[in-house]
């Protein structure tokens, strides 16, 4: 099942690259908050890799070219406001999506209802921050309306249509852009005007084509899990 | 305490007022009554309860560090969950110890300066690195184990939201200990190169752990006043000896040894006798020479300050936000 395994990459790889914030956050709260993101995003690749296989197999065995990821989500995190410009785009994302989902009956219906619930919160996050760093100061200005523009293109991948996903992509877009016009507005940000398809470097990550960061992010995440074949842990 | 609450202005603690508060607080110290925020308390008691508090906090947000050292490496996803959501849980546990520690009169952001300034402590045991994936688990074993043997007396501690605190911290260190434990014991039952790794761990990692309990008795500077006040309940050695008599039959579960050739049942005392701690490298660490002082206190500085930015801004964004409703209210 392509969908399931393309949506629980997306969900691990983000899980991961919010993991690696641990111990360097801005401040206590969004410690706790950062990790509780990320371990929302890694019960739900768990779920949605159980409907594929074994989870271990799938997550530490698979080489670069066979993770089904969009790429947006591998993006190394930068500095806090590309870390939530990441999330913004990716949890107005999901949150149309597992919506979408929740209400068809495939397997994956009941996972995406009780994933929505989560998203609804890390959206909702996403979007606090968004406006705290985009109507903050001079400086948190600048840096998030650059994470926002650099992340622009790794945006049309999002809506791609993906074999087996039974949710009607152009809905999806037309959704997610207003939502995110509509907060970059509210935060005193412009929306960026750049393609957000097309070219080798955007785009194709559910084709297991990759960004250059992905590899390195993969060769720490897997090393250990590969240096003990067959071990149990 | 209500015995002497309402006498909590400085003015009103001078002469012989202040004796009639002192004998109050040692008479609700003496009944076992927690004392409150509100309520008088003496100025070095409060004093040695913000040093301890604040060493405290410190330590579990130190403490974030060498188990998140793993987090990008841990081995399965069942354990990168499990570790992910107990560093979680140290920063949760940092929060509420800063909490309680404002309840004294002081503020995060003063003992954040003082730790990033090296004026407070934290822990020694986390000045260790984290080497494999197995020290993951020594970590959750015996330091949360010893933290524990520590921590669970404090719930009883005098001072109320401290003690208070030290519950709900339990609770959740206990979980992380038990995982600590399975974690190593997954290991231990599992190929050579694991069963040495979680040998290798236990070894590097048992006598810092014993460390974790302070200066043998007759060095310990806080503990006469302290146990008269009632924060501290046992001694750092009867901690200690409480501490290996737990370990032993547990690591003999883990199959695993703990490295001390003196380690042996005495039957006379109902103990274990062990080895002589190396004071003089427990000196070392405290002094800032430890394996990753340097290093664990450069992260968090960095974090703070490259993070500077990031509380500016949403402090700006704040202050734009109460201004706007002050004048849609005038506006009304």
């Amino acid at each position: 099942m392509s969908a399931a395994l393309a949506l629980a990459d997306d969900a691990l790889v983000l899980s991961h690259r919010l993991g690696e914030w641990a111990g360097h956050a801005p401040v206590l709260e969004e410690e706790v908050a950062l990790a509780n993101i990320a371990l929302d995003l890694l019960g739900q690749a768990r779920s949605l890799y159980s409907l594929v296989g074994d989870e271990d197999e799938l997550a530490y065995l698979r080489e670069e070219r066979a993770f089904r990821n969009v790429q947006l989500v591998e993006q190394p995190n930068g500095d806090f406001a590309h870390t939530f410009a990441r999330q913004l785009y990716f949890s107005a994302y999901q949150l149309p999506l597992y919506r979408a989902l929740a209400a068809t009956d495939s397997d994956l219906a009941p996972l995406a209802a009780k994933a929505a619930k989560e998203v609804e919160y890390h959206l909702d996050h996403a979007r606090t921050w968004t406006l705290r760093l985009g109507d903050g100061t001079e400086e948190s200005h600048a840096r998030m309306q650059r994470a926002c523009t650099a992340l622009w293109k790794f945006t049309g991948e999002l809506f791609q249509p993906v074999e087996g996903l039974e949710a009607d992509p152009a809905a999806l877009e037309a959704e997610w852009l207003v939502d995110i016009r509509e907060v970059l507005e509210r935060a005193t940000l412009t929306l960026p005007d750049g393609p957000r398809l097309g070219g080798w470097a955007a785009g194709a990550g559910r084709q297991g084509l990759h960004t250059e960061p992905f590899g390195r992010m993969l060769a720490e995440m897997q090393h250990l899990h590969r240096s003990h074949p067959g071990a149990t842990w | 305490m209500t015995a002497v609450a309402g006498g909590t202005s400085a003015a009103e603690g001078a002469g012989s007022g202040e004796d009639a508060f002192l004998a109050a607080f040692d008479a609700a110290v003496a009944a076992e009554e927690r004392i409150e925020p509100r309520d008088w308390m003496p100025d070095a008691y409060r004093a040695t309860l913000v040093r301890q508090m604040a060493q405290h906090a410190h330590s579990e947000i130190i403490g974030m560090q060498p188990e998140a050292n793993w987090i990008t490496r841990a081995p399965s996803l069942r354990r990168k969950a499990i570790l992910m959501a107990k560093v979680q849980d140290e920063a949760g546990h940092g929060l509420y110890l800063y909490s309680a520690t404002e309840t004294l009169g002081t503020g995060r952001d003063e003992l954040l300066d003082k730790l990033h300034a090296g004026r407070q402590k934290y822990s020694s045991i986390f000045n260790y690195p984290t080497l494999t994936w197995a020290d993951v688990g020594a970590i959750g074993w015996l330091v949360d184990g010893a933290a524990i043997t520590n921590q669970v007396p404090l719930c009883r501690c005098s001072y109320g939201p401290y003690a208070r605190a030290m519950i709900r911290i339990c609770k959740e260190e206990s979980f992380h200990q038990r995982q600590g434990f399975e974690l190593l014991l997954a290991l231990s039952e599992g190929t050579p190169e694991q069963h040495a790794m979680a040998q290798d761990a236990v070894d590097r990692w048992w006598w810092p752990s014993l460390m974790m309990f302070g200066p043998p008795d007759g060095e310990s500077a806080h503990s006469a006043q302290s146990t008269a006040w009632k924060i501290k309940r046992f001694s750092n050695d009867e901690l200690r000896q409480r501490f290996v008599d737990i370990c032993v039959p547990q690591a003999e579960a883990l199959g695993l040894t703990l490295p001390d050739p003196d380690l042996r049942w005495n039957e006379e005392k109902g103990g274990h006798d062990f080895g002589t701690v190396d004071w003089s490298e427990f000196q070392a660490v405290l002094k800032g020479n430890g394996p990753c002082n340097e290093e664990r206190i450069t992260q968090r500085r960095r974090a703070h300050e490259d993070g500077a930015w990031v509380r500016d801004a949403a402090a700006a964004y704040a202050a734009k936000q109460a201004a706007g409703s002050d004048e849609k209210a005038v506006a009304a």
